[in-house]
């Protein structure tokens, strides 16, 4: 069980390198689900089954998928993978990558500095999960479909296309937008 | 199994969140911003779920529940906003909107 | 009735309120109405309170009335609370009173005037303020209300503002009196500071427990507070903002400079009297500021040319006569000679604005003349109000009020002879400078023709001041003459009576009755022979380099604004045009300086790339958790 814990681990973080590497974005998004899978195997072997069906479902499925839609709205073609590695150039990652290297070495030192607890691994039960979410966190809950009401809301004002005017004094402003 | 200590999933939860975070500072497109952004949020709800399994708790997998919420209303919005700049500018280049300069 | 008298300073307000917010909408008939009414009413209501209070007085011969609490703070608490007494309402009773006939009169003198609800607004203003500053039952009331009456006589005296002079002279008299007003407020911390207590009751009870006879802190605090009441009754050495705010409407001079506001400082004094009998320095430091000024107000008086001017000084003067009386201990005096001339020199005021407006407003009095005949009931009432300031014997109230100031300059606790000698020789002047205004205004060749007959809103006004100027007198007579002690009875409940002793030596008394009545008549013959039989002397000696050098240095007030120009006006100057780049603001020029560059720095930061914030987080990351490793 260790094992595999440790080899999801690995597996996790190495693609999520590929995931911020690559230049074409539907590489970079099958890279981040099979990320996100590894991730729900850790969910899984620490004793948080829901969860790992969750992060496949919504995470992998929903949100994944969303991405791979708007790719293809884009409708992207090589000229943005070229302009992609033109951007990842040496000098451009170098420096952010040295100040993150400093940032996880601090947190990893802040981390190991307190003693180490062997986790459960117990499963939490699903059910237990909804009482608490229904109870103690109901408020957090309420809030949670207000804010998803406002995604959509927001989303669909964001994504909608403008009417082009059609005044024809403001065509020639209208035209150039 | 009872060598996994919270520790570990820590340090597993921080090298991902700080992987997302290079990605968000390296990347000039804006959908590979949002793709870190993710990472970066998915790292944060396993740091939960692994406190969750520390304490044999279920508020950890409540927490990540919400933040599965979250990004989910983030990537909503996220993406709309990114249609409408490649729409104005024909490009995700994200150095392109900075018009809002001081 | 009691229970209304908080109506009284709330009409004038209400007035105020409605003047100055609709006084354009009214139109002047309304106004009028508005602005005489509420004046009208509080003054009917000020009556009947009074009626009650002779018939029954109220518990403990005063009456409180606590309308809510103002300030509240850890010990420092101040109502909103008026304070009825005998004292408070005599000023009560003169502010509505005089004031109602004032309010009448301007109706007729203002009618002109584009800005006629203004002026209402005004004066019903002050009225409200100076009700406010005799009802307080605590000191910083009191403050309030005196400088709401500082500032209405601000605006009054700049009321046509248009013409600059007008508004340096309300500038000067609202400086100069402001110079006081520190000294008070300081003095106000004094008393704060030992009794714990603005409420004027509870310092006056707890005064003699606490300080002993001639207190060094008595004595500052007195001090102090003798600081702002100078300033406020134009005594030496603040007077010299009296004389030019001669520049505000009539009526307002009669009213304000003549018979209420001037005399706040006569009212504060008589107010703390429990205090300033703990110093007798500050008494003795009252009743020579009051003999000095009533000597140098007296001599300025004899040489002015402009007919309000001579009525300025001879107010500074007749004010100088009442600090006088405080100063010797004559308490009920004072405020019997406020009351009095309270009434004279307000009708003395309204004659000269009737003249005024019968001259194509011209003050000059060497100009007029005649003007006898021409308005024979303003000149009836003049003559009895100048009567009644020369002290004119037995027939005039004037007489019977100082010639008690002057007895007791002598005979009272801190009298002395010196006293009583400046008392007698300021009569004297008095009745010649007054009587000079006389002949010169209304005998001789007419000059100008007469441009406004008054009509009943100005003569009944003067009517009635002038019988008062005549009868009000009766209610106190002297030891020599009946000993009727009507009003000093009356006054005994808030103020200590002057002792019997006082009174013993009868022969001393009459004697000096006698001096200051015959003095009194020989100055107006003086003034008689001088400027009207043969005025040939005075020119004779005004033409030679001695006569003219003191006509001048008379006419100017005794060179006090030459000397405050020189002594505190111009070195100011001086240092204001010197210190214009103020270096101390340098500092706060470099302040606004040095945020401008950090904002021109931190601009560049602004790029408007998300990457380069994202960096930023990143470096503030970097900083911020090094900080809690390394710690």
């Amino acid at each position: 069980m260790t094992i595999l814990f440790y080899i999801a681990a690995i597996i996790a973080i190495i693609s999520t390198i590929m995931v911020i590497t690559r230049a074409n974005v539907i590489h970079a998004l099958l890279y981040m689900v099979v990320s996100l899978l590894a991730t729900a195997v850790m969910f899984f072997l620490i004793g948080a089954p829901f969860i790992a069906a969750l992060e496949i479902m919504i995470y992998a499925g929903a949100i994944t998928v969303l991405f791979v839609f708007v790719v293809m709205m884009l409708n992207l073609g090589e000229e943005a993978v070229k302009q992609e590695k033109q951007w990842l150039s040496f000098s451009g990652w170098i420096f952010p990558a040295f100040l993150s290297l400093i940032l996880l070495l601090e947190v990893i030192f802040i981390i190991s500095s307190s003693g180490s607890v062997p986790v459960s691994g117990k499963v939490i039960d699903p059910k237990l999960v909804g009482q608490s979410l229904f109870t103690t966190y109901l408020i957090g809950v309420e809030l949670s479909a207000i804010l998803l009401l406002a995604g959509i809301v927001g989303a669909y004002h964001l994504a909608r296309r403008k009417k082009k005017v059609v005044h024809r004094f403001l065509e020639l402003e209208g035209a150039e937008e | 199994m009872s060598s996994i200590s919270l520790n570990t999933g820590l340090v597993i939860a921080s090298i991902l969140f700080f992987l997302g975070f290079l990605g968000v500072m390296i990347r000039r497109n804006i959908l590979f911003m949002l793709i870190s952004v993710e990472i970066m949020l998915n790292a944060a709800g396993l740091a939960f779920i692994f406190a969750g399994a520390r304490y044999n708790a279920p508020d950890g997998q409540v927490m990540f529940i919400f933040i599965l919420t979250m990004a989910a209303a983030e990537v909503a919005v996220g993406l709309a906003l990114l249609i409408q700049v490649y729409q104005k500018f024909k490009t995700l280049d994200s150095d392109a909107a900075s018009n809002m300069r001081g | 009735m009691y229970d209304f008298l908080w109506l009284v300073p709330t009409l004038p307000f209400l007035g105020f309120l409605i003047l100055a917010l609709f006084g354009k909408k009214l139109g002047k008939t309304l106004s009028a109405f508005v602005g005489v009414g509420s004046i009208g009413i509080a003054a009917l209501i000020t009556i009947l309170i009074g009626i009650r209070f002779l018939s029954s007085p109220p518990e403990g011969d005063a009456f409180v009335q606590t309308l809510w609490t103002w300030i509240a703070v850890d010990r420092f608490n101040v109502n909103i609370a008026l304070h009825l007494d005998a004292l408070s309402l005599v000023f009560t009773f003169v502010i509505t009173f005089v004031g109602f006939w004032i309010h009448l009169y301007s109706v007729e003198y203002m009618a002109d005037d584009e800005s006629f609800s203004r002026f209402f607004a005004y004066m019903n203003l002050f009225v409200g303020a100076m009700l406010l500053l005799v009802l307080g039952d605590n000191l910083l009331l009191l403050y309030l209300g005196w400088e709401g009456v500082g500032l209405c006589s601000y605006l009054l005296i700049g009321f046509w503002y248009k013409d600059s002079a007008n508004g340096y002279a309300a500038r000067k008299a609202f400086i100069v009196t402001r110079v006081g007003d520190a000294a008070m407020a300081i003095g106000l911390f004094l008393l704060f500071y030992s009794f714990g207590t603005l409420n004027i009751e509870q310092i006056l009870t707890q005064a003699p427990q606490t300080w002993s006879v001639g207190n060094n802190l008595a004595v500052i605090a007195t001090l102090l507070l003798l600081g702002g009441a100078v300033g406020k009754s134009a005594q030496l050495p603040l007077q010299v903002w009296l004389p030019d705010a001669m520049a505000g409407p009539t009526p307002t001079s009669a009213l304000i400079h003549a018979a209420t506001m001037v005399t706040a400082g006569v009212y504060l004094i008589a107010r703390m009297h429990g205090i300033y009998e703990l110093a007798p320095v500050s008494m003795l430091v009252v009743a020579i500021v009051g003999a000095a000024t009533l000597l140098v107000a007296g001599f300025a008086g004899i040489t002015q040319v402009d007919i309000k001017r001579v009525l300025a000084y001879s107010t500074i003067s007749q004010i100088g006569y009442m600090f006088l009386a405080l100063g010797v201990g004559a308490w009920s005096a004072a405020i019997f000679h406020f009351m009095i001339h309270a009434f004279f020199k307000a009708l003395l005021f309204l004659g000269a604005g009737a003249i005024i407006l019968a001259q194509h407003h011209e003050q000059n009095m060497f100009k007029m003349g005649g003007l006898a005949k021409a308005l024979p009931v303003t000149f009836w009432t003049f003559l009895i109000g100048s009567g009644s300031l020369a002290a004119l014997p037995l027939v005039t109230a004037g007489f019977y009020s100082k010639d008690a100031i002057i007895w007791f300059a002598w005979s009272g606790e801190g009298g002395n002879i010196y006293l009583w000698a400046a008392a007698v020789f300021g009569a004297f002047i008095t009745a010649f400078y007054t009587f000079r205004m006389v002949f010169v205004t209304f005998f001789g060749q007419q000059k100008i023709d007469v441009s406004h007959f008054p009509k009943w809103t100005i003569h009944v006004p003067l009517i009635v001041l002038a019988f008062f100027a005549l009868f009000g007198g009766f209610i106190e007579l002297p030891g020599t003459m009946g000993h009727f002690t009507l009003f000093s009875d009356f006054m005994k409940s808030a103020l200590p009576a002057i002792e019997e002793t006082a009174h013993e030596n009868v022969s001393l008394e009459y004697f000096s009755q006698i001096l200051t009545a015959v003095l009194a008549l020989v100055s107006i013959y003086l003034a008689y022979v001088l400027y009207l039989k043969k005025q040939q002397i005075v020119t004779n000696f005004t033409d030679t380099s001695f006569g003219k050098g003191l006509q001048q240095f008379f006419l100017s007030g005794l060179g006090f604004d030459w000397l405050y120009e020189r002594l505190f006006i111009r070195p100011y100057v001086w240092i204001a045009r010197t210190n214009k780049r103020d270096f101390i603001d340098l500092f706060y020029v470099f302040l606004p300086w040095m945020s401008r560059q950090f904002h021109y720095a931190f601009s560049y930061t602004q790029s408007g790339k998300v990457r380069r914030y994202i960096l930023g987080i990143a470096l503030g990351a970097v900083v911020s958790i090094t900080i809690v490793v390394i710690l």
